[in-house]
């Protein structure tokens, strides 16, 4: 219990501090106001935490390594989780009796979060997966007023707890294998294991690749994602799509690189059929959805598929760093243009009602010209996602592509043309409706300086990382 | 100076953007001044010196600064000769532009016009980047604003049009970055920090599979845009349902960042792989030559003729820059400029008749000549042009190509100068079925007005200028690329 120990673990603390006094405050006075504060706060605290401990911090325990990785991972989390409290508030007063503990959910959700992209323990893994979990489960079912989101609840709760069982059975595997359960120990015995061991680990591989498959949606492990995305409340779906995400990808490129998984063929093999088939289908899919959620449920799996393709460069030991670059940058710009995309979904003027959510491509029709703001960010964000120059999401893919072609992994670029080229064809479907001028939109959003600040934020966040995207990588430079 | 002539397109798009909320009427206006700037600001680089710019000291003006220093990315911009003329040919269209959609443009003016300074932007972008990554990224972005000139501003059938126009620009552009991140790996393999400057990827093409396979990956993203036979079908749709300043921007321009494309890069990067291509590239060229002369000739609708033509048209480019002769190449380029100032005139032509008659069918056209004469005449005039009436600048680039092309290719020549005849066949039969024959439309139309006469006729007198005295193009195309036009004839 030194003190670097407790500098290293004071923004996981804090934020956890924040939940303690939510907590109270829902017990004695109920107010979404102070919530909402609260949550804010304690957000902001955790912040700034990250940052002062940037860029030196290199603190190890048996469970949780809090190194640069960690660090840039729990900022873009916290900032995401901020962007969700800040979307969350008119959405939830309108579909539920009480929203204070919709924040408290959120702030457990990003504690683990946090956890998982520091864990370096099977342990640390499972505990942030578990509390990310969880409290999503909550999250989704919040909003009381309709069946949907408690359908997709429901189905979430039975898949993912399905999943985690999987994942678990994985570890006592690897245990049973090597008798280690921290990511390097692993590395070390991995090296060490006879033929016998060899089999049982392998086994454990593919049942852990399997489990974490689910997490991210990857194909073939994708059925529960578009009811999922569609059920959920639009702030919940964006928070699910990208810490989520992102922290069970963290978690998975660490434990990839740390256990030296990257050896084995069999495991690369795996890893490189799930991106392929990932990329094709999900888009695919994606292709003949009418409802954007849905849509971007779809487009999720082949944004995943595409990220895969970090682990598989990975391969060769020499890429370690670009891999890591390329993943870190991807899922900033790709959490960025997400969150992007759902602040426009949950619009609350555009969720007047208190019915199902308007989220059908036909209620986006006109949408650039009735509220130009909107209909601009959300173009941009489709833009992104489809890779356009100029925008997050161009770099991001340049990243990849860069990462890929370092190596002799044809059949993935080609995957990734392949899907970025039908990719655009639904992107665009999104844009057309956006530019329809022909109907009159019945939903006039009106937009409160709230809601404008965050589009000016998300707006300039994805345009600025396409246009200089230079300091952002100096940052992940600074920290591999 | 290559930065600003960016950054006044871009504001004076901004400005436009701007202006639509309260003076849309004064947008074109803006525009209008905008390209002016440009114009001085251009004519003041004018090759009248030596050029001593940039490495080598070949460039009329050059500048470099750092972008993305990670991967060696920089804003690295050269104007030659070359850059030049087609920066020219470009500001002119963009005059044309305005004047075509003056009127034209009722919805959202402002906003039309932020498009179209912006997709200008973008072309003079290509013209200009000498970092490979840097021209992806402007031959990618001048898409948007083109996808949404035609998908807001677009007639009936604009979304799927735009869609085809998009997709087929966007997958072959993947396949162009995924070149260009090979070639550059590979250069860096070869000692070198990672780069994608121009200069320093020279020479630097791995032979064999490996380079033929970069080729492709280049060849293809500009065959599309050319466009090429086989991967022409998104360009009558886009064509057609565009609006006109939209038509006269893509024939004119964008269809040229194609052919500018094969001449800067892929003849130069790939000397070996492009020779041994050659026979396919002709091949594609007399096919898009003959196959668009005959779908033209077989078309009712005004603006799909016309759009059927460019693709004939632009065979005789892929056939001027493949056929490794040095009179043939220098054919292309001012095809280049012959065929964008004759195309631009007909599509607003297309556009004018549109406007009066409210529809692009030539079968309820007819007699139109009695009763707009000044219409009939110039429809006439570029028609001429558009077949390769000798003293007009098409017939000289033409003839230039097909002259260069028998020297290496003798065959090949002869099939295709049965394109002129084509072109005799459908031109001829526009008039006839727009403007002679008996009046088929009762209602009584407006004959041209001072504004559509003066573009008409500046476009006019370039084309005779480029018929009757086309040294100074030919000029320009010389000192124009170091590398990539008279270093590379055998």
């Amino acid at each position: 219990m030194n003190s670097g120990m407790w500098q290293a673990l004071s923004p996981l603390l804090a934020l956890s501090g924040g939940t303690v006094v939510l907590m109270l405050q829902i017990a004695f006075h109920r107010n979404p106001r102070w919530s909402v504060a609260i949550t804010q706060l304690s957000l902001l605290l955790g912040a700034g935490l990250l940052l002062w401990l940037w860029p030196g911090s290199d603190y190890q325990s048996l469970l949780l390594r809090v190194d640069g990785y960690a660090l840039l991972l729990n900022l873009l989390f916290i900032l995401a989780a901020a962007v969700t409290c800040w979307l969350s508030p008119a959405y939830i007063a309108l579909r539920s009796e009480q929203s204070g503990e919709f924040f408290l959910l959120l702030l457990l959700a990003t504690i683990g979060a946090m956890i998982l992209a520091q864990a370096v323990h099977v342990a640390s893994l499972l505990l942030g997966l578990e509390l990310l979990g969880v409290a999503l489960y909550a999250l989704i079912a919040y909003p009381d007023r309709s069946l949907l989101p408690l359908e997709a609840a429901v189905k979430y709760l039975v898949l993912s707890g399905a999943a985690s069982a999987t994942l678990l059975f994985g570890f006592a595997l690897a245990y049973a294998g090597t008798g280690q359960l921290a990511f390097t120990g692993l590395s070390e015995s991995l090296a060490l294991a006879g033929s016998g061991a060899y089999t049982l680990v392998m086994a454990a591989s593919v049942m852990i690749i399997c489990g974490l498959a689910f997490k991210l949606s990857l194909v073939p492990f994708h059925m529960w994602t578009p009811d999922v995305y569609q059920g959920a409340p639009s702030p919940v779906t964006g928070f699910l799509a990208t810490v989520s995400k992102g922290a069970v990808f963290a978690v998975f490129l660490r434990a990839f690189l740390e256990t030296g998984a990257y050896q084995f063929p069999i495991i690369l093999n795996s890893l490189a059929a799930i991106a392929v088939a990932s990329m094709l289908v999900g888009n695919l899919l994606a292709l003949r959805q009418d409802n954007v959620k849905r849509l971007l449920a779809y487009s999720s799996i082949a944004h995943m598929g595409y990220l895969l393709i970090v682990l598989l460069v990975c391969s060769d030991p020499a890429n370690h760093d670009l891999a890591v670059e390329a993943a870190l940058f991807y899922l900033v710009a790709y959490t960025v243009t997400t969150l992007a995309a759902f602040a426009v979904l949950t619009w609350p003027g555009y969720e007047q009602y208190q019915g199902p959510e308007h989220t059908e491509l036909k209620h986006l029709s006109g949408l650039l010209w009735h509220h130009p703001l909107a209909g601009l960010l959300m173009l941009v964000a489709m833009l992104s996602l489809a890779g356009i120059p100029l925008t997050a999401g161009f770099v991001g893919k340049f990243y990849l592509f860069s990462a890929a072609v370092t190596g002799p992994h044809w059949l993935l670029l080609g995957s990734l043309v392949v899907g970025s080229g039908i990719g655009i064809y639904y992107y665009l479907r999104v844009v057309y409706y956006l530019l329809r001028r022909d109907d009159n939109h019945a939903l006039l959003p009106n937009a409160g300086w709230h809601e404008s600040c965050l589009a000016v934020v998300l707006l300039a966040a994805v345009l600025g990382l396409g246009i200089a995207p230079q300091s952002l990588i100096g940052w992940i430079q600074s920290i591999l | 100076m290559l930065v600003t002539l960016l950054l006044v397109l871009l504001g004076g798009g901004l400005l436009c953007l701007a202006l639509d909320r309260f003076r849309p009427e004064a947008a074109r206006l803006v525009s209008l001044l905008t390209l002016v700037v440009a114009a001085l600001i251009l004519a003041s680089l004018a090759p009248l010196g030596p050029a001593s710019a940039g490495p080598g000291n070949a460039w009329l003006a050059y500048v470099q600064m750092p972008w993305i220093p990670r991967f060696g990315i920089s804003i690295e911009l050269g104007l030659d000769g070359l850059s030049f003329l087609l920066l020219v040919l470009t500001l002119a269209l963009g005059f044309i532009a305005v004047s075509a959609s003056w009127t034209e443009i009722s919805f959202r003016p402002g906003l039309f016009q932020a498009n179209l300074l912006w997709t200008l932007a973008g072309v003079v972008g290509v013209f200009l980047a000498l970092d490979l990554f840097l021209f992806f990224v402007f031959w990618e972005i001048m898409l948007v604003p083109m996808y949404l000139l035609i998908a807001v501003w677009g007639h009936e059938a604009r979304a799927h049009a735009a869609y085809k126009f998009f997709i087929f620009t966007q997958v072959s552009g993947l396949l162009m970055l995924l070149a260009i991140l090979v070639l550059a790996w590979t250069a860096r393999t070869t000692g070198q920090a990672l780069s994608f400057s121009y200069f320093d990827l020279l020479g630097q093409a791995p032979t064999g599979q490996l380079g033929m396979a970069i080729m492709l990956g280049f060849f293809i993203a500009f065959a599309v845009k050319l466009p090429a036979f086989g991967v022409h079908t998104w360009l009558p749709d886009a064509h057609t349902q565009a609006p006109t300043a939209g038509s006269v921007l893509l024939a004119g321009i964008l269809l040229k960042t194609g052919a500018y494309g094969l001449i800067r890069f892929v003849l130069p990067l790939f000397p070996e792989s492009s020779l041994a291509f050659a026979p396919i590239a002709l091949g594609l060229g007399v096919a898009g030559i003959l196959y668009g002369a005959v779908l033209a000739f077989a078309q009712d609708d005004f603006k799909r003729l016309v759009a059927y033509s460019s693709v004939s048209h632009m065979g005789f480019v892929l056939l001027g820059l493949y056929a490794f002769n040095a009179l043939a190449q220098r054919g292309a380029v001012v095809q280049l400029v012959a065929h964008g100032i004759s195309t631009a005139a007909l599509f607003m032509m297309a556009g004018a008749l549109q406007q009066r008659l409210h529809t692009r069918d030539m079968r309820k056209m007819g007699g139109l000549w009695q009763q707009a004469p000044r219409m009939g005449a110039c429809a006439l005039f570029f028609a001429m042009a558009s077949l390769g009436l000798p003293g007009l600048g098409n017939f000289v680039a033409e003839f230039m190509v097909l002259a260069g092309l028998f020297a290496e290719h003798p065959i090949t020549a002869a099939l295709a100068a049965l394109g002129l005849v084509t072109a005799a066949i459908y031109s001829l039969s526009l008039i006839q079925r727009a403007f002679q024959g008996p009046d088929n439309d009762q209602a009584k139309i407006d004959d041209f007005g001072p504004r559509e006469l003066t573009t008409m006729a500046v476009m006019a007198a370039a084309l005779l200028w480029l018929g009757l005295y086309p040294q100074p193009v030919l000029d320009l195309a010389r000192i124009a690329p170091p590398l990539s036009l008279s270093g590379l004839s055998p």
